[in-house]
């Protein structure tokens, strides 16, 4: 059982409730597939790491066989390969490792290496399977750290997938095998414009899903009313508190350290569980 | 010598334009035969590397010398493979800049920033 | 005129909320919009008049004919995103994860696949006769923002409204779009929130905006969530020869302001009070010598 949670916006409470659920579950997974910022391992503290770099290929020439033709720099649409003064000049960075130049050179002049873009961590914490994907700085993409991540993952477990913000193809890949969306909006009218986006995407991929309102506060809130308008399920309302936001700036598991948080994020879970079982039921 | 400026337009008053990869012209200018040529950039709406290609485009029009105001290191670098130097331009004219590299009142320019990447996947 | 662009880093730290407000102080006659992904400062700052519309385009997207199509599966064996499968008997191609790589169109033997320009996105221009809004949005699941970055600071560039300063909302994270926006700004305010998540990706945009010859500063937004944590920003840039300009406490205020469409300079409060502090600051460093 995969559970995705994302919003349109950072800053909402993505990894707040994916951590906190996971860690209130029993015998869970967490995935933190936002690997340009990863956070997720700051509440954790997974030990017992196992790493895994992550590679991408990238093109190598052999000047000796290669005849200045340049059907290869011709080719790329990236741009990633040119020549200058009778040498072929391959930009790594730029490459998206799509394998067309090697495809095109008629001398077969071009094969491949390897290239680390980043990696990722596995761990435990608790009870807790603790994964995080981490792009290296300067990367163009990190859809081959969330690939590896979630084809590994083929247990059983009850799993929480930390999502990147916005709608971008990162966070696409990220859904992907998810059973069921978790979109966190805060009350803001930048939070119910970025909700609104996240929205129209889990409603494209046909992903069964629900809104947690978090950092509510009385007064008026455009992401409720988003919700209202559009009859989306809302599975909680987390209120607006200093002492979650303490323990959470402090990368502290407010359901682990606080018997009231406890209890609130037993109840969203539970919440949840219901959610995707009448989902399955709906949908057989 | 060939002298190759990015150029907001192709016609002699134009003005430099501070992006490379991204200019719409290069200007150029034939230090021989005082002639002037205006090469379309095709880089400008590519998705990426769009500093390479710029480059490989005054390469390829026969440039051996570069004036631009700021420059990437990814099309820095495909410019010195092809021994074309490189000088600090200064905001202002085309003409005005080529008037200041014969003069001898250009310096080299030695810091270039980092290379864009083709993708923006967050 | 000198370009000030304000990045955190983490989303969520209060930059859009700031960027608004400098504008408002500032009486900025350009600024911009860099978070193509989830562009938020148009719902801010309002303009009258309509903008200017116009489509981006990315890279291109593959698609195949399926008359043409001979089923003999040489395209989806090449393709490296996994963007070709076959759904009741045809061959298609995703588009979201397509990458425009070109390399089916050439594998192909009866020209079934074929590459098309591709709309990623609209840019949006507001202008009047002395001042210019560029903004953009990217459409979902798209790449290639960097570019539609680029686009967004050029077209308000196009404008050519005289004024000493511009400013630009930037957008989180540390990727392509992030280094479309510092290409060519003169100085870059960090927003960092004071939690351990902030701390970490502050301290990735900083390395990221080291490469790029940029006066950088920082300031602590919400201080007041973590004096500890806000303290040790404070220490970080000391220590490490960044500007640190202040810190702006959480208030309540701020979140009734933006739904109300207004700055939080445009109101009475606490955050106001101290960005206009932070502001003074950032206007010295911008536009000394």
């Amino acid at each position: 059982m995969n559970i995705a949670i994302l919003s349109g916006k950072g800053g909402t409470g993505k990894t707040l409730v994916s951590v906190n659920l996971a860690a209130v579950a029993k015998n869970s997974m967490y995935i933190d597939c936002d690997v340009e910022e990863p956070n997720g391992h700051l509440f954790f503290k997974p030990i017992n790491i196992k790493e895994e770099k992550i590679a991408v290929k990238i093109p190598v020439v052999d000047e000796a066989l290669c005849n200045g033709c340049r059907k290869c720099a011709d080719f790329c649409k990236f741009n990633a390969l040119a020549y200058a003064k009778d040498k072929l000049i391959i930009f790594d960075d730029v490459c998206h490792s799509c394998g067309g130049c090697v495809l095109v050179c008629p001398e077969m002049a071009i094969s491949e290496k390897d290239k680390i873009i980043g990696k990722v961590e596995k761990g435990v914490s608790g009870d807790v399977q603790v994964w995080s994907g981490i792009l290296n700085i300067g990367e163009a993409t990190g859809i081959p750290i969330i690939k590896k991540l979630l084809d590994d993952q083929k247990d059983n477990k009850l799993t929480f997938i930390d999502c990147p913000p916005g709608t971008a193809c990162i966070v696409m890949e990220s859904i992907k095998d998810a059973d069921y969306c978790v979109l966190v909006a805060e009350p803001t009218t930048f939070g119910a414009h970025n909700l609104n986006m996240v929205y129209e995407l889990v409603s494209l991929f046909g992903k069964p899903f629900g809104v947690i309102l978090n950092k509510y506060t009385d007064g008026y809130n455009p992401s409720e009313e988003f919700c209202k308008e559009k009859n989306i399920k809302i599975l909680a309302y987390i209120p607006f508190d200093k002492e979650l936001g303490s323990i959470t700036s402090n990368a502290n598991i407010a359901s682990l350290s606080n018997d009231k948080y406890k209890k609130v994020f037993a109840k969203i879970l539970d919440t949840i569980k219901k959610e995707v079982s009448s989902e399955a039921v709906t949908n057989s | 010598m060939k002298i190759a400026i990015p150029v907001n337009d192709n016609n002699l008053n134009t003005d430099i334009c501070p992006s490379f990869g991204r200019t719409a012209y290069f200007l150029i200018y034939d230090s021989e035969t005082k002639e002037s040529k205006f090469i379309e950039n095709i880089a400008a709406n590519m998705a990426g590397g769009a500093g390479i290609k710029a480059a490989q485009i005054i390469i390829d029009n026969g440039a051996n010398v570069l004036l631009a105001i700021r420059l990437g290191q990814n099309a820095a670098n495909v410019l010195k493979a092809s021994d074309i130097k490189i000088y600090k331009a200064n905001e202002g004219l085309a003409k005005d800049n080529i008037e200041a590299f014969r003069d001898g009142k250009l310096v080299s320019l030695d810091k270039f920033h980092a290379g864009f990447h083709g993708r923006g996947n967050r | 005129m000198k370009q000030l662009l304000i990045l955190s880093g983490k989303g969520g730290t209060g930059k859009t909320t700031i960027a608004s407000a400098f504008i408002k102080l500032a009486d900025a006659k350009a600024y911009a919009d860099c978070d193509v992904d989830a562009p938020n400062l148009h719902l801010i700052t309002k303009w009258d008049t309509k903008p200017q519309n116009s489509d981006y385009y990315g890279l291109d997207k593959a698609k195949i004919n399926n008359e043409l199509c001979i089923q003999c599966d040489a395209c989806r064996q090449n393709c490296r995103f996994d963007a070709i499968k076959v759904q009741n008997e045809k061959y298609i191609i995703d588009q979201f994860a397509c990458e425009g790589c070109g390399v089916c169109e050439f594998v192909c033997p009866t020209k079934a696949a074929t590459l098309y320009p591709s709309k990623a996105g609209e840019l949006f221009l507001y202008s009047n006769k002395d001042s210019v809004f560029s903004t953009a949005q990217l459409k979902m699941g798209q790449g290639t923002s960097g570019l539609l970055v680029t686009e967004v600071k050029k077209q308000m560039k196009s404008k050519n409204i005289k004024t000493d300063i511009a400013i630009i909302d930037g957008s989180p994270g540390i990727g392509c779009p992030v280094i479309a926006s510092l290409s060519g700004v003169d100085m870059v305010l960090i927003v960092a929130e004071p939690s351990i998540s902030g701390i970490s990706d502050m301290e990735r945009i900083i390395d990221t905006a080291l490469n790029f010859d940029v006066k950088i500063a920082v300031c602590v937004n919400k201080y007041d969530t973590n004096i500890a944590n806000s303290k040790k920003i404070e220490e970080f840039c000391n220590n490490e020869g960044y500007q640190f300009l202040g810190y702006i406490p959480f208030d309540f205020n701020a979140v009734k302001a933006i739904n109300e469409g207004k700055t939080i300079v445009d109101i009475d409060c606490p955050s106001g009070d101290a960005t206009k502090e932070v502001f003074k600051k950032t206007m010295d460093i911008l536009l000394e010598n």
